[in-house]
Order: C-alpha cells, then structure tokens, then sequence
C-alpha cells in the first residue's frame, strides 16, 4: 500500500472545475515531482491534499485511512505538513518562533528538540539567525525557514509548493540539494515546480499535470526524456533533436 | 540653499500652522481655557498661544535642516513663519471683533476676542500676537541647537511644571495633601504659585539632567538585574500602594479610579480580541452591554425576572451571557477578515444597543428607561456601593483579568493567536484549529468586558441603553492603540491617559473626541507602537531599520 494516495479526486472553485479526476501515488521514501505549467492544478491538488480545499469526489488516503472528513489542522497532526507556496513565514516572528510554530500539533519535548537540532544541522544558516526575525532574512533563507519550519512537523509526507520560486539559480540549487538530503534523511516528499527540469532531476517519479488532469506519469528519467515534455517544459525546440 | 527656498519654507510652515491655530481659535479652544490658570497668571490659553509660535518655529527649522545647517537660515524661517502664523491669528483677531460671525461660527463671541487679544486694546494686542509668535518661533529653533542633554531636561522639567499646574487644585483636594498641609500649617491657593512653577521646573529639570547621564532617546538603560528579594519588596511596596490609594485620594479620585479600572477590564479583553488574536472588532460594547443587563436582569428586583439575585449570583450569570453572546457573533464572523469584520462586529454593537432600546424588547429589558434598582456587591455584609470600596472589587477583578491575560499570553493558544494574527492560512497549516482559537479569543475577550459591565450595573444602580454608545467601543480601541497592542502594561496606561484625564480635564471633554483622532493620529506618525509596547510590537513596527541594519551585511 502507497503511503499517500490521491483516488481521482475532482476539486471545484465555486462552479469552477480546478481538478478533473487526479490520481497521485506516493510510496514511503520517494520524492514524487508534480509538475506543469500556470494553471494546470499543482497547488489546487496539494491544497485538497492539507484539506484547506475539500475535493468533490474522490478520496485522499494516508496509509490506507481516508483523510476526506478531517479538518486541515487534523490533517496535520496526521502526518502531511507543507512550506506553502510563496513560502508564507511569519515574517514578524523570530526564526525560532517560527520553527517551535511548526511543531504546534506536537506535545514530545524531547523530540521537537531533537528535530529543532537535526533542522539546524540541515540548515545551518537558520541557527545563525535564530533570534533574528524572519522578514529580515533573504529570499533563500525565507525558503529555507518554510521547508525547516514544515520539517519541525515530523510529517510523514512533506509537500513542498514552488521551493524554487523568485530565487537567484545558485540558491535553487542549494534548495534542491537541500531537499535531497532531506529525502536520504527519510522523508517523503511530494513536491510541486514550474522549474521542471530540476524537479525531474532530483524526484524518483512525476506527475506532469495539464488543466486539471494528469497527462503524463512515470519515472523521472522517462519523463526527462518523453519528447512532449522536452519541448513543452524543457526548452527545447524541434521534438526529435538529440 | 538660496535665500528663495529658505522664505518658501518659512511661508509654507507658517501658512500650516496658522490654519492650524485658526482652527483651534475658531472651535473655542482658547477661551475655554482662558480660565485655568497653569501658574500665577499664566492661563491654559495663553500657553495654547505660545505653543502656535513653537510649532511655527520648529516647523520650519526641521525642514531647513535638512538641507542647510546655518543657524542663520534656520532662524529666518522660523522668524518667516512665525511671523505668518502671527499675522494669521491678529487678522482673525481684528476680524471677529470687528463684524460678527456667530451666526455660522458660534465659538465667535467677545470671549474669544478677550481671550486672544489678552486684554490688551486691539491694535496693541495684534503687535503683541505678532511679536510673540515672531519670538516663540525662534526661541524654538534655539532650543532645537541645545545638547540632547540639556533640551530633555527642559522638556521634562516643563512637563512637570505643566502637569503640576493643571491638576493643581486635584492635587490639593487629595486627602493625602490636606494632611500634609494641615501639619505643615500652609494653606494652599487655587493656582500653582509662580516660584513652585520655576522651583519645579529647576528640581525636575536638574534631576533629568544629572540622572540622564545616557540622554539617548533610543538606548534604553540595561537594568541591572534586580534580585528576587527585591521583586518581592517592590511588589509588596505596589500592593501596598494600591490598597492605601483610594484612602488618599479621597473620594472624587476613588470614583476616577473605578472608571478607569472598568475601561482596563474592557481593554484588557478587547486586547486579547485585536491585540492578541488580531481579530479587529469595533462592536466590542456590546458585551459590556450584555453583562451589564444580564446583571441587571437577574439581581434587580425591579427587573422584568425580579428575581433579585444577590450580586455574587449574577455576576458569574453576566460572565457566561458575555462569553455565550462572543461564541454567537464569533460564529458567523469565522471566515471575515480585516476591513469586513470590522464592519460586522460594529453592526454587532449597534444591533445590541438598538434592541436593548427597542420597544418590541420593552417588557423585558425596559427600552429607554433601562433596568433601574440594581443592587450594589456586598462583601462580608460590607456594602461596595462607596467608590472608595467599590475600588477594591475593580481592583480584584483587574488582577485576576491581568494574571489570566499573562498566563493566556505564554500558554499554547497564545501562540496559536500570534499564529492566526500573522497568517491565518499558515496558521491552519500549521495545525492550528482556527475555529477554536477564534472562539476562544471572542469569548474570553467578551467574558472580561461581562465583567466589566456587570460590575459597572452594580456601581451605576441603574442601567440605560445611553451608557453602551458606540463611544464605548472606540474609546477601548484607543486605550489600547495608544498604550500599545497587545501590551498588558500599555492598556493600563493608556487607561489612564484616555480615561483619567478627561475625568481630571473636565474642560477637555468638549474636545474629548477631537483629542482622540489628533492622538491618536500624532501617535500613528511618533510611536506606532503605543506608550508602552510589548517587545514584540516594538520589534515588528521597527522592522525595516533592524532590515537595515541586519540584512545589508548577509545577503
């Protein structure tokens, strides 16, 4: 059984038909890369996922147990945290605040002090600046306190929307060999990017989605080097160029 | 910086000030005051007057600084715009005495005439009007060169001077000053006499000077780390003060007190709601309303239930009202942000004051006649309808009102507010159960301001639907803006400050709300954070300079 699965679920905007039956399968210790361009339904299908979005039809399960009826805050505790989109920090809160924030559902001080420990080895710049407020720390360091912050959740699916997104390129690279390393510590992680070409390079699967549908899946390297997604997300400009 | 732009200058803050003063000229600030005298025969008007040329000066003496540092060029344009600011006030002067404009501008009467000419005959007070704003204006570009050290001294000393010589005669009423001046055998005038004044302002001033040794306004001094032994002295000294206060003020003061203790109970609450939770509700009278009848209801034996409930009984009865009605408004208002809840949670407020007035609920909750006869607390067969005794409940109810505060402050659904204030999707993502935090935040908020009402019906005897305007609402918002969000010792102050003072001022309660947007307007542009912020507000209001500060070096 897949550690996460997400069973042909259809999520509405009011009238609007935002996701039109999308599977997902994501087994224990892989990254699972959902990819596409504006628009096409990543950051609607992790929404639903956190239940801030609630799906129409369909089910979303966890280990095997249906997460419909649960309220995003349940879902948590469950075991599914995220770094948002855009990476929403507490910008008026301290680095520290914002990490002990992250670890709210939990009650085990000794594991949060472990996992505030193993956060600042994998981050180190975030010690540094503990006691420094976040909207003072620079975009990547921004990035770096969301995905942290997400980690201090001891989530058992960590979803990571656009980790990439506004950073300088040397910095996304730092972020991706982050969330590697992240994922070789243990962690599953389902993680949505515009940025194709690095999100296939570090994922195990992905999922390339079009307006609200999966058209494409399968293991990373035979999407890198599926023709439709090299011209639509690669870059590249004649199909059959080699 | 040429001659031109320098004369632009002066002319500009002039014309800005004198509209200003014209201003407060024409809604009869002046002659209000002409009456209370600060020290000898100095009045509160003629300081208001003084104070124009100040302004006019340092107006025009901030913006030639920056651009040139020539003490000449400074002094022009405060003489420019001094002398503007002048011309403005003898023109007004020479045009209301000469043809009547009382019919639009009915603060236009001979007073006002009396009080700016100072009475002089009129061309002389005109010269006289010019010439001291003229050298108000450049006194005040002098006083801007003296050393930080120096100029804080001055100020503190004339605060002092200003403070003592309005609240004089209050002084001197405190049962506390009629025995010292009765053991010292003197007897007091109604006015602060000339040599206190200066002798005030040389203690006061010398003590800032010598004590400052650090005059820097941004550096705040560490304090040595006090032991415990001294916390509990310093404790039991305030407990001590607390309780001997209101056999020392006497019993105008006790009321002031029990006034100001209330709106701290409503402050307190209302801080969790908006300061805590960042929940902005402007509706918050309505549950100083609902456990002032729900008192009234169950413990006057003239109420419609005539019941008669002793105080006790009901109190707890108008806590839970206040926190069920919170649950209610919150309830609907969950998924309101910002701008709407604002708008919903005064509608709120106003429902609840046009229902408890409405002739369909007449029968029940007396419409505009109120609820009459509610009885005041007994404690131990004590009546508490004495302010002086009444004072103690506020008080009691004050510290239980801060512990909880405190405690709620540092405990898991603390957090959780700070978490929905800053980002309620976040806040959710994070695990956190925004329904229930809300919940919570409006139903502890309206608890306290039950309370509050509760214990108002048992001081008042009788309630009326006047006393829960929407005034109550915005003058509990103010306290806590201008004391400081989120701050437990800045909504006491700000008690104090917005509540005790125009109990004191009574003349100023003609002006009562034209204070409050000029307060809290000045506030806004010099302290945002409030009178006494928490550390947290401080650090999110000064942001941008610790960004400054921080940033540029790392990135």
């Amino acid at each position: 059984m897949a550690l996460l699965e997400v069973d042909n679920i259809h999520t509405y905007y009011g009238n609007i038909h935002a996701l039109k039956g999308i599977s997902i399968i994501v087994d224990k210790g892989e990254i699972v890369t959902l990819v596409g361009a504006n628009g096409a339904g990543k950051s609607t299908t992790l929404n639903t996922i956190c239940g801030i979005l609630k799906p129409r039809h369909g089910e979303i399960r966890l280990n095997g147990e249906s997460l419909n009826a649960l309220k995003p805050h349940e879902i948590v505790a469950k075991g599914i945290s995220q770094a948002p989109e855009g990476r929403r920090i507490f910008s008026r809160l301290t680095v520290m605040e914002n990490l002990e924030m992250g670890a709210y559902t939990r009650s085990d001080r000794h594991g949060i002090a472990q996992d505030l420990e193993r956060v600042f080895s994998i981050f180190p710049r975030l010690k540094e600046r503990a006691r420094q407020v976040g909207g003072t720390l620079s975009g990547g360091e921004q990035q770096m306190l969301a995905i942290a912050r997400a980690l201090m959740a001891r989530p058992r699916v960590l979803l990571l929307d656009e980790p990439s997104m506004g950073l300088a390129p040397i910095l996304v690279q730092e972020i991706f060999s982050i969330i590697r390393e992240i994922n070789q510590q243990g962690t599953t992680i389902l993680l949505v990017e515009q940025n194709v070409n690095m999100a296939l390079q570090i994922a195990q699967r992905g999922y390339v989605l079009e307006t609200g549908r999966v058209v494409l899946h399968g293991s990373a390297k035979e999407l890198r080097e599926n023709p439709q997604v090299r011209v639509a997300y690669l870059g590249e400009t004649q199909p059959q160029a080699r | 910086m040429n001659l031109f732009a320098i004369v632009r200058v002066g002319i500009r803050s002039g014309l800005i000030v004198g509209i200003v003063a014209v201003f407060i000229v024409l809604i009869g600030m002046v002659q209000t005051f002409a009456k209370r005298y600060l020290t000898g025969d100095l009045t509160l008007s003629m300081v208001i007057l003084l104070a124009f040329g100040l302004a006019a000066g340092a107006l025009a003496a901030r913006q030639v600084t920056k651009s040139s540092p020539h003490l000449g060029h400074k002094v022009l344009a405060a003489g420019i715009s001094g002398l503007i600011t002048g011309v403005m006030l003898a023109a007004l002067l020479f045009v209301i005495s000469q043809v009547s404009l009382r019919d639009v501008l009915v603060n236009a009467t001979p007073e006002m005439v009396t009080a700016l000419s100072l009475g002089l005959p009129l061309s002389s007070a005109a010269l006289t009007l010019v010439g001291m704003t003229v050298a108000t204006a450049v006194i005040a570009v002098l006083y801007g060169l003296a050393p930080p050290r120096l100029r804080r001294a001055l100020l503190e000393g004339l605060m002092a001077v200003i403070l003592v010589g309005l609240f004089w005669e209050a002084i001197i009423g405190l049962d506390v000053s009629r025995l010292v001046m009765k053991f010292l055998g003197v007897k007091a005038g109604k006015v602060l006499p000339l040599p206190g004044a200066i002798g005030l302002l040389v203690v006061v001033g010398l003590a800032t000077y010598l004590l400052r040794a650090r005059p820097h306004l941004n550096t705040t001094p560490t304090r040595p780390k006090s032991s415990s032994a001294w916390r509990y002295i310093s404790l039991v000294l305030i407990a001590g003060a607390l309780a001997a206060l209101p056999f020392a003020v006497g019993l105008f003061w006790s009321q002031t007190l029990t006034t100001i203790g209330l709106f701290t109970l409503m402050g307190l609450g209302l801080n969790i709601v908006v300061g805590m939770a960042g929940l902005l509700d402007l509706g918050y009278v309505a549950f100083y309303a609902i456990g002032a009848y729900a008192l009234a209801l169950f413990s006057s034996p003239a109420s419609s239930l005539g019941l008669g409930l002793p105080f006790w009984v009901a109190l707890p009865i108008a806590l839970i009202f206040a926190a069920i009605s919170g649950i209610l408004l919150g309830i609907p208002v969950l998924r309101l942000r910002g701008d709407y809840l604002a708008i919903v949670t005064l509608g709120f407020g106003e429902i609840i004051r046009v229902l408890a007035l409405s002739d369909v609920l007449k029968p029940y909750i007396g419409g505009p006649q109120g609820i009459m006869e509610t009885p005041p607390p007994y404690f131990f067969g004590i009546q508490l309808s004495d302010p002086r005794y009444l004072y103690y409940l506020i008080l009691a109810a004050c510290l239980v009102v801060v512990f909880i505060s405190l405690r709620l402050n540092d405990s898991r659904i603390g957090r959780a507010w700070i978490a929905v204030r800053e980002d309620e999707d976040v806040a959710q993502a994070m695990g956190i159960n925004l329904v229930a935090a809300k919940l919570m935040a409006f139903a502890i908020g309206a608890s306290f301001a039950g309370v509050g009402g509760a214990i108002f019906a048992a001081r008042q005897g009788a309630i009326f639907p006047m006393d829960f305007t929407l005034f109550v609402s915005i003058n509990v918002l103010c306290l806590i803006i201008i004391g400081g969000m989120g701050s437990i010792p800045g909504v006491i102050t700000g008690a104090f400050f917005l509540i005790g003072l125009p109990e004191v001022l009574r003349e100023v309660d003609e002006y009562r709300i034209l204070a409050y947007g000029a307060g809290l307007v000045i506030m806004m542009l010099v302290r945002p954070e409030g009178l006494l912020p928490s550390a947290r507000r401080r650090l999110e209001l000064h942001e941008t300079e610790a960004e400054e500060g921080v940033a540029y070096g790392t990135r």
